[in-house]
């Protein structure tokens, strides 16, 4: 019975679902679409100014040189979804930076030993934020921006405030070597691989049930908690991956930008600024992850093309914030829209599935109604 | 967080706060005997009044924005643009104080106007808007000022340079903002306003409250006061400086100043004289550290970690700010317990 009725209503639903085309447009019509959208166009206006940026090889080493803010934007998503900021983000980078630089120095027997205590520090810094938040209540953004203050002072505090030498060259490869000879592409660098790995696994989780509970938490904690979800645990679990995944930003920008105390200063805002460009609300409970690598992108392709049109860089935070502004105000009208539509779509199908006893009846009306 | 009635439970959130700065200045008083030094000198009272005028100065504008729900992050850049206009305007000329003056304090109402017609009309969240704004007014700073820029004569320098006893001028203007803050909040209907949109906008909006009003409101009066505290600072430094509000980190110090003074960080609760509160602390905190001399990179250890422990202390209980309705003992206790939405100040 109960697979029979399931078979209708899936009849019912399949035939009210708009084809696949229809579909994409709608996407594309979301903020977390349109995203694809801007990105793909601020490549082609790069592409239009200096066709040597098309070529294979020099898009390959872009995607690289991304990879870092991208990885930050997919752990900086997870917490913005789940409706809690983390600004210790930075602060976290640096740490991880500092920590290369003094430990491994040109040893390269402690790579490993070292690479795993930087993870284990990020895993724990990640908890303490997120157990701060969940079971003492405090804010996330005040709980954050002291562990901000109070990490970014003991890393100065340790080194005193002056860049050290740099970690070995097996560990700076991480971040600045690549699979050599590579046919089309010359070469794919190791922070690509990286990054498709972790979107790829950022993309499986969020379909997982954690997924699932970390978009309803965002949305509405109360009724999450209703459910029976451990709300405090899937929150911190968040702000672990966001903890980590600064780690991952951390080994990566070792190899590109090399150690000093100020890699990865501001790094919190430029996170939570591509993931809002990705049409993530802040407040949680709405956007795709995907989406907020590709506003990622979009953030960093939007400063190279500022840098071909020859505007002075001093002019890139005039930019970034205009640019914020109008995509958020154009999102928020977006998804107000979309609320509007959905609402009424739901009304009508529920209607359906109510007057419809057969599937073929509630084709008909369907129909009639679309 | 069921036991009702617990010491801390009974006192109101800015109760606690000065309980905190209590402690603070206790344990200061003995640090600072320890080393040999006097706590209570008038010396060391003044240079604390005045580390709090300008973040004050801030922070009751940042009351402001976070009670009707927003967040101004933009105001580094603010205080920056207002000490370079009006150190630009005055260029070392007592006459053009004046206009100076009011120069700065109309641009700094314009970005606040822009602030929350962004927020209030756009529908486009605090922290995304100011943030903007703020990176627009950075890039500005950054293409235009290389360095210190402009003088104020000296008449405008003595305004933060003397004081009526150990009491800064500075300080005093800072306390009668805060007053006239107190009693925009208590005494009109846009402050009233302003906790209900901040409590829930979309409650305020079919009460038939025009929502927007108090926002973009709190907005202007948060740049005007960043504006005041470029003020102060150019008075100070005699030059103007691109990159004097955002080295202070007013931004992020404000909001933790607030959120330590008992203000919901979601808006709708709390008071200026807390937020006075979580200054003074901040105040006395990085005092007691110069004159301790601990390193300069762990007094933002300290401050961190000062941030989160103080706010945990009432985090827990103002969360359960309603008395529970099917709770005799708690019905009971309700109008001790029950905090009004708009306190006196």
């Amino acid at each position: 019975m109960s697979t029979a009725l399931n078979s209708e209503r899936r009849a019912v639903l399949k035939q009210n679902r708009a084809g696949r085309s229809e579909r994409l447009l709608r996407a594309v019509r979301t903020p977390g679409g349109a995203v694809f959208i801007l990105l793909i166009g601020l490549l082609a206006a790069i592409v239009v100014l200096n066709p040597s940026f098309g070529e294979p090889s020099s898009f390959i080493r872009f995607v690289g040189r991304t990879a870092p803010i991208a990885i930050a934007a997919i752990g900086q998503y997870f917490v913005i979804v789940g409706g809690e900021f983390d600004l210790s983000m930075g602060s976290v980078v640096t740490m991880q930076v500092i920590i290369a630089g003094n430990l491994i120095r040109q040893d390269d027997s402690k790579v490993i030993p070292v690479l795993v205590l930087m993870f284990v520090l990020g895993a724990f810094i990640g908890l303490v934020n997120g157990l701060i938040t969940t079971l003492l209540q405090v804010p996330s953004f005040i709980v954050t921006l002291g562990m901000m203050l109070a990490l970014l002072g003991l890393v100065l505090y340790w080194t005193g405030g002056a860049a050290q030498g740099n970690p070995a060259d097996s560990f700076r490869q991480i971040g600045r070597g690549g699979i050599q000879d590579v046919p089309v592409l010359d070469i794919i660098p190791y922070p690509v691989i990286i990054l498709t790995a972790v979107a790829v696994a950022a993309f499986v989780l969020m379909r997982r049930p954690y997924g699932r509970m970390l978009i309803a938490i965002g949305d509405n904690p109360a009724a999450a908690e209703l459910t029976g979800s451990r709300v405090w645990w899937v929150r911190t679990r968040a702000f672990m991956m966001s903890s980590l995944s600064a780690t991952v930003a951390g080994v990566l920008l070792v190899g590109y930008a090399g150690v000093h105390p100020s890699v990865g200063r501001g790094y919190e805002f430029t996170a939570i600024t591509a993931v809002v460009l990705g049409g993530v609300v802040l407040g949680g409970g709405r956007g795709w992850v995907l989406s907020a690598a590709a506003g990622a992108f979009a953030l960093e392709s939007l400063f190279t093309l500022l840098n071909f049109m020859g505007v002075q860089a001093t002019w890139r935070d005039t930019v970034q914030g205009a640019i914020i502004i109008i995509a958020v105000a154009a999102a928020s009208r977006s998804w107000q829209r979309k609320r509007k539509g959905a609402s009424s779509a739901a009304h009508d199908e529920k209607h359906q599935l109510a007057a419809a006893p057969t599937p073929a009846e509630g084709i008909e009306q369907g129909g009639e109604r679309v | 967080m069921k036991q009702r009635g617990g010491f801390f439970q009974r006192l109101s959130s800015t109760q606690i706060v000065y309980l905190v700065a209590l402690v603070t200045l206790i344990l200061g008083v003995l640090l600072v005997n320890s080393i040999g030094r006097s706590f209570f000198s008038p010396g060391n009272i003044s240079s604390i009044l005045t580390g709090t005028s300008v973040l004050g100065f801030i922070a009751i504008g940042q009351t402001l924005v976070i009670l009707a729900g927003s967040l101004d992050l933009s105001v580094p850049y603010v205080t920056s643009l207002a000490s370079l206009i009006a150190a630009g305007v005055m260029a070392n000329n007592p006459n053009n104080i004046l206009s100076a003056v009011l120069l700065t304090l109309g641009t700094a109402a314009v970005i606040g106007l822009a602030n929350g017609l962004i927020v209030a009309r756009l529908n486009v969240h605090g922290f995304i808007a100011t943030l903007g704004v703020g990176l627009i007014v950075s890039g500005y700073l950054a293409t235009n000022f290389k360095g210190s820029f402009g003088q104020t004569p000296l008449a405008f320098r003595l305004v933060g340079a003397t004081g009526i006893g150990p009491v800064p001028v500075s300080t005093i203007i800072m306390l009668a903002s805060a007053g006239l803050a107190g009693l925009l909040l208590h005494r009109t209907r846009v402050g009233h306003h302003l906790y209900a949109v901040g409590g829930d906008i979309a409650v305020a909006r079919t009460s038939g409250i025009r929502v927007d009003v108090p926002v973009i409101t709190a907005h202007v009066i948060c740049s005007v006061l960043a504006g005041m505290a470029g003020l102060l600072l150019a008075s100070r430094l005699g030059v103007g400086s691109p990159t004097v509000g955002s080295q202070g980190g007013y931004d992020l110090l404000s909001i933790a100043a607030v959120v330590l003074g008992g203000t919901l960080l979601s808006g709708g609760k709390g008071t200026i004289t807390g937020t006075l509160g979580g200054v003074l602390i901040f105040a006395m905190l990085d005092n007691i550290m110069s004159v301790m001399q601990v390193n300069p990179f762990l007094k933002d250890v300290v401050r961190g970690v000062v941030i989160v422990l103080a706010v945990a202390v009432y985090a827990r209980r103002r969360i359960v700010s309603r008395p529970e309705r099917f709770d005799a003992k708690g019905s009971a206790e309700a109008p001790a317990a029950q905090p009004v939405p708009v306190e006196g100040p």
